[in-house]
């Protein structure tokens, strides 16, 4: 459960737009009939995606009505799970997984590194409004620890220069390559394999 | 260690391949046909002969669990559910299976479907796995395009339709009867049990939930026979498990090996030792966060499976085993999964509600050494009030790593925290907070 708070200055309206349309109606078919409210969280997404990376209150009221249930059951589906943003977040959204496997390999480190390059404080807009980063929960990429997300991206096996120069790269807009940046393969052992050997040199 | 020719997920560092035709050259989708026609009471007969216990944390015996399903399906529809919400700090076996092995998933969705006679299988998986959703939805689309799915199913006569549910953050969803909520499009939040889902469960129906893994595995015991999964391992812990080894150890990574694998070996031959060598080592969490530790002294000997770690009083769970050594500070790792848990829990129950966060800001203080004495006991007793005082079991997850660090760090704590409360010593002092009244001098 995590505290939230909606944004103050929310916009009039919200409507969604074709793209979106088509796949809302596209998730609502998963469902059996009648059970439309399922499709809630992917709606929410969907809406979060299209208001750049935030819902406000006006898509829940309009996905309340889109999928007949009333507002505070969305609402209270949107004030419950932790991935949608209620108040404005960058356009690069970064989460730190500060939990114990990451703590214990230096996650701290990755959290002064935002510091220094976004902001001060999480939850708060880089200078440049284009940015934003928060601390997180196990993000479950644990042998590859410390990491980070940044919007649907995992970056994994970091240090503290190797987060700077990717939050350099995302304040000037570039997008940096997911994955290890210590260069092993996935979840291998690094340097230390002894499975599956004669289908890594096949 | 394991022969590879015993090894399930052949791709499990994606040396070759996720796309079905590779898939196939690895043994999947070959006769599945020839295994749905021997019947679903054979496929039963033969997991609960492999002796397979469920991965995802609790080790409930899969082969029981199917058959707790109806034998005929009445008005109601039956549902498969898996469950993907890897959410257990320490774990990420499920990602993997999800973006490099995701045909052994659907094959075994098919064959899971077909032995408890559902024609919609639901596949939850945490919001924070979309990139690898995206890899599973690729290959479910793959497989409806080869017809391995659908109408007639890879010619087994059998209908299914594989959806994709995404979570959103929510560690808690990973409790069945939450997952079930969160896909009715509520609150994750527990329901009570009974009725198991198995009689009602999503939608009112009868719906068998069982974890990635479990599912991604029944192919391979099906083809190869329940005999030889029971050979591996010892009894009642058989077959193979992703072990995922991280924290301080040299060369952290996921390995599939055999149950009941020497904990030692696991860290010094897989994983590359410890940092610092195994002298360096102060403890290791077995089997995901919300298991007790293991002090170094018992590490030696340990071995890896669910009914040798219970005996320890702690738990295989999900295998993920995270390795801390003597360069942390083993209360400050401790109050950072109480923090997690205070975090997560869903605050349906009051214990666990106001008992986490209790935990939490307890453990911070003994971490800084501005707890009391009394404290440490006090904090043996909320555990116990919260475990087993909860409807689902989040409350012996929260409570179990505290317990498991003051039965064996107590005296690292009492060592830091000396501090006596002032009441104590002057006996005629009836309130701490009236002190200044019985100052002589005022």
């Amino acid at each position: 459960m995590s505290l939230k708070k909606p944004a103050k200055n929310q916009p009039e309206s919200f409507e969604f737009n074709s793209v979106s349309l088509e796949e809302a109606n596209k998730i609502i078919s998963n469902y059996p009939k009648g059970k439309q409210q399922s499709a809630v969280m992917s709606l929410l997404y969907i809406a979060q995606k299209q208001n750049n990376n935030w819902i406000p209150l006006a898509a829940m009221k309009y996905i309340g009505k889109f999928l007949d249930m009333p507002y505070i059951k969305v609402y209270e589906v949107a004030t419950f799970y932790s991935m949608y943003n209620l108040a404005p977040v960058g356009k690069y959204f970064v989460q730190v997984c500060t939990t114990t496997p990451c703590m214990i390999r230096g996650a701290n480190q990755l959290i002064e590194a935002c510091k220094e390059k976004i902001s001060q404080n999480e939850s708060e807009l880089s200078s440049d409004k284009n940015c934003s980063w928060m601390e997180v929960e196990c993000l479950g990429a644990c042998v590859n620890a410390p990491m980070m997300q940044i919007n649907d991206d995992y970056y994994e096996d970091l240090d503290k220069n190797k987060t700077l120069k990717i939050l350099d790269k995302i304040l000037n807009g570039e997008t940096p390559k997911p994955g290890s940046y210590r260069g092993r393969v996935n979840n291998e052992p690094e340097n230390n394999r002894k499975t599956l050997m004669d289908l890594k040199n096949a | 260690m394991l022969k590879d020719q015993d090894r399930i997920f052949k791709n499990l560092y994606n040396d070759l391949g996720s796309d079905v035709i590779s898939s196939q050259k690895r043994g999947d989708w070959v006769n599945t046909k020839e295994i749905t026609d021997k019947g679903r009471d054979w496929i039963i007969n033969e997991i609960k002969d492999s002796q397979l216990r469920g991965r995802g944390g609790a080790g409930f015996p899969t082969g029981l669990k199917w058959s707790f399903a109806p034998k005929e399906v009445g008005s109601r529809p039956h549902y498969l559910v898996v469950n993907g919400d890897e959410s257990e700090p320490g774990t990420c076996k499920d990602r993997d299976i999800l973006r490099f092995e995701p045909h052994k998933l659907i094959e075994g969705c098919l064959i899971a479907s077909f032995a408890v006679q559902a024609h919609v299988c639901y596949i939850y998986i945490r919001g924070e796995y979309f990139v690898d959703g995206q890899k599973l939805q690729a290959a479910i689309d793959e497989a409806y395009e080869k017809k391995l799915i659908g109408k007639n199913a890879a010619g087994t006569g059998w209908d299914l339709d594989i959806y994709i549910h995404y979570g959103a953050g929510a560690y808690i969803c990973g409790e069945e009867t939450a997952l079930l909520e969160s896909i009715e499009g509520k609150k994750g939040q527990p329901r009570l049990k009974p009725p198991f889902p198995a009689l009602i469960g999503l939608y009112g129906c009868p719906t068998i939930i069982n974890n990635v893994e479990t599912i991604a595995v029944v192919p391979t015991i099906l083809r190869r026979g329940g005999k030889w999964f029971a050979s591996l391992g010892r009894e009642k812990n058989t077959g193979t498990k992703i072990f995922c080894i991280s924290g301080n150890v040299n060369s952290p990574c996921n390995v599939e090996e055999e149950m009941n694998i020497p904990l030692k070996e696991l860290i010094e031959v897989h994983a590359g030792g410890v940092i610092g060598g195994w002298d360096n080592l102060q403890a290791v969490i077995p089997g995901g966060s919300s298991m007790p530790l293991i002090p170094k002294e018992k590490c030696e000997t340990l071995t890896m499976d669910f009914d040798s770690l219970s005996a320890e009083k702690s738990g295989l769970g999900t295998a993920g085993v995270v390795v801390i050594n003597k360069d942390q500070d083993i209360i400050k790792c401790m109050a950072r999964i109480a923090r997690f848990y205070k975090h997560e829990s869903c605050g349906q129950c009051t214990p666990c509600r106001e008992g986490s966060g209790w935990m939490w800001r307890m453990l911070e203080r003994m971490a800084k050494g501005e707890a009391s004495r009394d404290e440490i006991d006090m904090l043996g007793d909320v555990t116990n009030q919260i475990a087993g005082h909860t409807i689902c079991a989040f409350g012996e997850g929260s409570s179990w790593p505290v317990q498991g660090l003051l039965r064996h760090f107590s005296d690292e704590i009492k060592k830091r925290n000396k501090f006596d409360p002032f009441v104590k010593n002057n006996k005629d002092i009836p309130y701490l907070v009236d002190q200044h009244l019985l100052d002589k001098n005022a």
